[in-house]
């Protein structure tokens, strides 16, 4: 099954270069999956102290800025169409609307890393960080609300900054005509991957910022 | 190598370069053909293994008369920390899949490579990062970390040794277990051989196929998990802080969601490699191919769920201790469905005792007892007894070392002439297995019966009653060392100097047998097809076999 659809390609150097996009597509689904049990041992850390804190937990969030976590919302949701897009138009041969959506793409990510470093710096500002007088003050269930507040959001926000230089990666392959209408399996597994970014994202904004 | 059409068959893969260096350490390192990695893989763990074995020995030196003898308390618990860390995180884990993983799933199944050789290459190198994190946190002045292998908070978070470090390794090294583990999988889809099904698949490659699951399901957990320890060290965030509100039980349930079911990424490589060498020596094909294929599946799946009989002590609930208690009663079945059917499988066959066949007697036997004296560390009433004593010590050495660490052997006698394609000395080899087996009781079997009497674990003294035992065990180890010895000397010399072996030196049928000895840069002339199940010995006759 598998042989029919492995096309070869000439390689210099040696003869172990093989192309099988649907295998590749395979790794990078597996990898996501690891990642999302990366971040599933977190949330289940999150259950477990919701529970046990839940009155805490629901005063702690009415401190984060739910304006600020919407709009972030908006703009990953709206990065993840832009990939799409992006995907989309080189399928069709459209090298130049495939860049347009990349730079929208990563665009939408420096934005959403500003927006970050806004929301943290203020709660910084306020004493609101791991280790902080003010917040050790506080009770138990607020001070581990922030810490799972800060590693996972911390956590989420490393992986938009590898899913923005993997894209700025694709940009320049695509600029480079390295990734084509007819060889864009790279592209499609960086666009998974900021799926997954965003869907992460997706269940860490009503946890923190919604349910009051 | 140009497209088929010259002629450059007989060139081995050591002769063949992969990348634009010809000869040298260039030419391996940063070469993506699988049997070189996997050879590199080898050299890599076996020198670490050694390393552990030097730790563990110069434990039970300690050892060796009550009170203070040879160094600090505080230095045996290094010593027993580095001895576990390399073991389970150096030499263990990694050991079957990266070694014979990588150097026989691709021939098993008919195939030139892996699916992603520079993914395989990058973990390599992921590898050889994290043991380069963890040496350099052993040298660093505040000292090697004596947490234990286990990482338990909140001696982690507070121990002033360099746990940071030494956890990133760890880290480190389960990123490079996971690459692994997705290009076994992706391989195993994507790149049979065609004839070669799912059910005409060797066993060894059904057994890496579940290993290479547990491998992305459960490692990522312990990552976040060790990762947080390191968070909470730097900037004490809570989560495992009681004086925070956070539960330290919390980390336990998290460590061993994956450590768990590490130990079936440790036993299910070894369960293949019996299931490869019992049929090839009693020339007789497997009993029971499917319920082996299906057990390992099995055991990978309720593997998940027996996690918290680390647990049985931390006072966890009742409900939650019987449950996990009979969890793990039935997670032994499948490996007893195992046991059977290898033993079905010699049943009527002609056993041909070559040196594999003998290691894999060594490991039934033994990992018998290991997996035996599980049964009472599965109990509730008895744990409570032997928790955290030698019983454990002593069940987990027969599990690990005596599983895994000697198929680890089986593995490399069984393979060694198709991968060096040389053979070495059969008697030699075969004194090996016997000091081998005597030397393994000697040390670790008192260790059942001093913690039976409640001798702790991690314990650098202990009171004169266990003098004599512990004494035995300690010789025990010097005649292991000598062992270790004999067997490395023996095979590196072979490795140079050995008679050239013999493409089939032992009459297996499974597709590995068939090719050169050492394999060609792309281990196949032509892919080949596949028309019968794996262990048909009717295909013998028309094989070029050495008879003799
Ligand atoms: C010559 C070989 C070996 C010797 C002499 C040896 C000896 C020991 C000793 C004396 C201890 C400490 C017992 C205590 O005080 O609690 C120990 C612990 C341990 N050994 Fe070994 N061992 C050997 C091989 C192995 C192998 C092959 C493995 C794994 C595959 C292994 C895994 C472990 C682990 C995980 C621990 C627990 C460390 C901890 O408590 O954190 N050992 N060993």
């Amino acid at each position: 099954m598998s042989q029919s659809d492995q096309a070869i390609t000439a390689s210099g150097d040696h003869g172990h270069e093989h192309r099988d996009d649907i295998g590749s597509k395979m790794g990078m689904w597996l990898f996501l999956f690891t990642e999302l049990l990366l971040f599933g041992g977190m949330f289940l850390a999150y259950g477990y102290y919701r529970y046990l804190y839940s009155d805490e937990f629901h005063f702690a969030a009415t401190e984060l800025s739910t304006s600020i976590g919407t709009l972030n919302t908006v703009i990953l949701l709206t990065s993840s169409l832009t990939v799409a897009l992006a995907i989309a138009a080189i399928q069709k041969g459209k090298k130049n609307f495939a860049i347009f959506n990349l730079v929208v793409t990563i665009g939408f990510a420096l934005a959403f890393m500003v927006n970050k470093y806004f929301e943290w710096a203020a709660k910084m500002h306020h004493g609101i960080y791991p280790g902080a007088d003010e917040l050790l003050a506080k009770s138990n269930g607020e001070i581990i609300f922030f810490g799972l507040y800060y590693v996972m959001t911390g956590l989420h926000g490393l992986h938009v900054v590898i899913g923005l230089v993997l894209l700025a990666v694709m940009l320049v392959f695509v600029i480079q005509d390295k990734i084509t209408k007819d060889k864009y399996v790279a592209l499609e597994n960086s666009g998974l991957y900021w799926h997954l970014v965003d869907l992460i994202w997706i269940f860490l904004f009503p946890l923190f910022y919604l349910i009051q | 190598m140009a497209n088929g059409t010259v002629a450059l068959e007989e060139k081995s893969f050591y002769e063949e370069s992969t990348n634009r260096w010809n000869k040298g350490i260039l030419a391996w390192i940063f070469s993506t053909d699988h049997k070189r990695i996997g050879l590199l893989y080898l050299y890599g763990i076996s020198a670490f293994f050694l390393v552990g074995v030097l730790a563990g020995i110069l434990m039970r030196l300690e050892l060796i008369a009550p009170g203070k003898d040879l160094f600090e308390p505080q230095f045996y618990n290094q010593l027993f920390t580095l001895h576990g860390v390399i073991m389970i995180f150096l030499f263990i884990i990694p050991g079957l899949p990266a070694i014979f993983g990588n150097f026989f799933l691709p021939i098993q199944i008919g195939a030139k490579d892996v699916a992603f050789p520079r993914l395989n290459l990058l973990s390599w190198w992921i590898y050889v990062v994290g043991a380069i994190m963890a040496l350099i946190s052993i040298v660093l002045p505040d000292g090697p970390l004596d947490t234990g292998w286990t990482f338990y908070v909140p001696y982690s978070v507070r121990s002033g040794t360099n746990i940071s470090l030494a956890i990133m390794a760890a880290f480190v090294l389960g990123f490079s277990s996971i690459l692994t583990g997705l290009n076994f999988i992706t391989t195993i889809h994507r790149m049979r051989a065609p004839g070669m099904t799912w059910f005409r698949m060797p066993l060894f490659g059904w057994s890496m196929y579940a290993t290479a699951w547990i491998q992305i399901i459960a490692t990522p957990v312990v990552g976040i998990t060790i990762l947080l320890v390191v968070l909470e060290r730097y900037f004490g965030i809570g989560i495992f802080d009681p004086t925070l509100g956070g539960d330290p039980i919390l980390f336990q349930h998290l460590f061993w969601i994956y450590s768990h079911p590490a130990v079936y990424i440790m036993i299910l490589p070894a369960m293949g490699v019996v299931s490869e060498i019992i049929p090839t020596f009693a020339r007789r094909t497997i009993f029971g191919y499917k319920a082996i294929a299906m057990s390992s599946l099995a055991i990978a799946f309720v593997g998940y769920l027996v996690w918290a009989h680390h647990m049985f002590t931390t006072g966890i609930s009742d409900t939650s201790r019987i449950i996990f208690s009979l969890l793990t009663f039935i997670v032994a079945l499948p490996s007893g469905v195992k046991v059977f059917n290898w033993v079905a499988t010699m049943y009527k066959g002609s056993i041909d005792p070559k040196p594999p066949f003998i290691w894999v007697m060594n490991f039934i036997f033994l990992f018998s007892i290991g997996g035996l004296t599980g049964l009472v560390l599965g109990s509730l009433a008895t744990d409570i007894h032997v928790h955290d004593t030698y019983f454990v010590v002593a069940h987990f050495h027969y599990v690990m070392f005596g599983g895994v660490g000697t198929i680890f052997f089986a593995a490399l006698y069984y393979w060694f002439p198709k991968m060096f394609g040389r053979m070495y000395n059969i008697k030699t080899a075969n004194i090996a297995a016997a000091l081998y087996f005597v030397a393994f009781n000697m040390l670790y079997f008192p260790k059942f019966i001093m913690g039976y009497m409640g001798m702790p674990r991690r314990y650098y003294d202990y009171l004169p009653e266990f003098e004599a035992m512990q004494q035995i065990s300690t010789v025990g180890s010097w005649l292991m060392g000598i062992t270790m010895i004999l067997i490395f000397g023996s095979l590196i010399y072979s490795m140079k100097k050995g008679k050239k072996a013999h493409k089939n030196p032992w009459g297996g049928v499974t597709l590995e047998w068939h090719i050169e000895s050492p394999p060609t840069l792309e281990n196949f002339h032509e892919i080949p097809t596949v028309k019968t199940e794996p262990y048909d010995f009717s295909q013998l006759k028309e094989m070029d076999y050495e008879s003799k």
